[in-house]
């Protein structure tokens, strides 16, 4: 039997095969055709694993691997290392990386019977909010081409989106997960820092980064979630946490819910669309008896300030490691060392991540390391109090992901503040470490020649508070059901 | 907070983080990163005497794990992406003498 991609779920799919009432051959199948047929004008994958996805998916069917996932699709953000294909970051400094070993979240997957079907775009290093600072060109928003898909994960959220597979992985270190998925109508989950293993994660900012999953419903993340976490021993950040179940409790409702609005997420400055998604989610959960209640979150206004330096010195000292030497490209002809250095370097990274690179290395630099960088993480510690004591009193914090929706292509990149201030409402998370998720929440009206363009709302919990932030997802999703709109792709030749 | 940032010191960062900048280049970087540092400066606005810088989102210091010898990478492997080698080796140009600055 077949399925229809645009109208299926993850969950649904693995139970069909598991049930034998379709294959994983022909799962597979049907999303390469629909890869083949889309890809070209959205650019979602940069690599793609079509004989070996369909050999691993006749080992599933003939009964050789079994698991949780076993003969699902699925596609991996291109900073996660795979031992085979390429891990290029969407740099050309690692155009021609081969890793020579495998992240530990792709080798969960796979032992759970996942089938990696190819590798997506990104922003260069995850460095950016619109897939735009790729070195293999822009990744385009389903909805309206002209406009951006989000990012850095910019290639997985259209990847599902399209259905050009039914879930996939990103990396969030400041809203890479939650800013695409919204801004593409899908479903992006960041979970607490910690939950995750990084081992294998080409590392942006190492007390930020954290790998997590996107698929179309709430469902489907939750599932993919149980399999992803864990500690590991090749990951000293990764927790011992409990491990669910995220899936199997998930359509009980939160008893005495209690939501906190906050006020600082609220401002004039969000398109309409976003306010009115607030709205009728206020609307929503007070339908379902939950109690929402403002609530102060006083350093949110702080939050891009701090991240960005945080971020930068981090990915300074972590981009320290591409030198031209042992990996990576290597400028010819050079004079001496240092020559090599700076050539390699030069030549090798986008103009984004070398802003970004010379940004940190200021904050950190002699002079003024205490008047940025010491301070900003003092101010880390402010925007976490906040949290804390928001849930205190709440259950989870609801808040837009962005302030708007998709905007077009070119718009922003000669303004990198104008980028970075995308990052607003998800950045704060990653400081604190907590837990969020974007949903879904509709569309922006078409009118004048303006596209319809998903908006979405988050859900941010406490550490380790993703059972309880994803079952809250799922009460908003099962009672107002934005989660299947699918966009008109134009027809390929 | 800081003066308004300088070309001198955008190619002294530059020198710093190992990236070579043309001329062109250093101007472009020097308004956009002093854009960027103007909007940072809202962070010298806030009183952060007493508080306790916050390096990492979870409390957890000096992971350890037992000292057990465990097998490393193959030799062949680790060379593998090298863009020169000489095995077991990886080949840089010359460092000492002639040529070398470093």
């Amino acid at each position: 039997m077949a399925w229809n991609p645009t109208q299926t779920t993850l969950v649904n799919l693995r139970n069909a095969i598991a049930a034998s009432q379709t294959t994983s051959v022909q799962i597979v199948q049907q999303y390469l055709d629909r890869i083949e047929r889309y890809n070209p004008q959205l650019n979602a994958f940069t690599q793609i694993f079509a004989d070996q996805a369909l050999q691993r998916a006749q080992r599933i069917d003939t009964g050789d691997l079994a698991g949780p996932l076993a003969g699902i699709p699925i596609a991996i953000k291109d900073n996660m290392c795979t031992p085979y294909g390429r891990t290029t970051c969407s740099s050309r400094i690692l155009e021609n990386f081969a890793a020579p070993y495998t992240a530990t979240a792709v080798e969960k997957l796979e032992a759970a019977g996942a089938i990696v079907l190819g590798k997506t775009n990104l922003d260069e290093f995850a460095m950016g909010s619109s897939t735009e600072h790729s070195a293999f060109g822009t990744t385009r928003n389903p909805w309206s081409t002209d406009h951006v898909p989000g990012g850095s994960s910019g290639g997985s959220a259209v990847a599902v989106a399209a259905d050009l597979a039914p879930g996939a992985l990103g990396s969030d270190t400041g809203g890479s997960i939650r800013q695409p998925a919204a801004l593409c109508g899908v479903v992006g989950l960041k979970p607490t820092y910690g939950r995750v293993s990084r081992y294998g994660l080409v590392a942006f900012a190492s007390s930020l980064d954290q790998i997590g999953p996107f698929a179309h419903t709430v469902g489907d993340v939750a599932l993919l979630l149980e399999v992803l976490c864990g500690p590991d021993p090749l990951d000293s950040t990764s927790v011992d946490a409990p491990a669910g179940p995220f899936h199997a409790n998930l359509d009980q409702p939160v008893d005495g819910l209690r939501l906190g609005l906050p006020n600082q997420y609220l401002s004039d400055a969000n398109h309409p669309s976003v306010a009115g998604a607030i709205d009728e989610a206020v609307e929503v959960f007070r339908g379902l008896g939950a109690q929402i209640v403002e609530v102060d979150l006083p350093h949110t206004e702080y939050g891009i300030a701090t991240y960005y330096i945080v971020a930068t010195a981090e990915a300074s000292s972590n981009l320290a490691r591409y030198d031209g030497v042992r990996y990576g490209r290597r400028a010819d002809d050079t004079a001496d060392m240092i020559d090599l250095y700076c050539r390699s370097r030069s030549q090798g990274f986008g103009d984004e991540v070398k802003r970004r690179i010379m940004l940190g290395t200021y904050a950190l630099s002699s002079g003024y390391y205490d008047a940025y960088y010491l301070r900003a993480l003092k101010v880390r510690r402010l925007i976490k109090q906040d949290f804390d004591g928001a849930f205190e009193k709440f259950d989870a914090i609801l808040c837009p992901t962005s302030t708007g929706p998709a905007f077009k292509i070119g718009e922003k990149t000669s303004n990198p503040l104008a980028m970075y201030l995308n990052d607003i409402y998800t950045a704060t998370a990653n400081l604190a470490g907590i837990p969020g998720i974007s949903i879904p929440a509709g569309h922006t009206k078409s009118h004048n020649g303006d596209p319809k363009l998903p908006v979405s709302i988050q859900f941010l919990g406490p550490l380790f508070g993703e059972a309880r932030l994803l079952r809250i997802a799922r009460m908003y999703e099962a009672a107002t059901n934005h989660h299947l709109a699918r966009p008109e792709l134009a027809q390929a030749d | 907070m800081p003066e308004k940032l300088s070309e001198e010191q955008v190619r002294h960062v530059a020198k710093l983080c190992r990236l070579t900048v043309s001329d062109a280049e250093v101007e472009h970087f020097r308004e956009q990163l002093a854009a960027i540092l103007e909007y940072i400066d809202k962070l010298s606005a806030l009183d952060v005497d007493g508080v306790e810088p916050m390096a990492h989102a979870l409390d957890v210091t000096n992971a350890l794990r037992p000292d057990e010898p465990s097998a490393g990478m193959a030799i062949v492997d680790v060379l593998a992406n090298a863009p020169q080698k000489s095995p077991p080796f990886f080949q840089v140009p010359k460092v000492l003498g002639e040529g070398g600055n470093a």
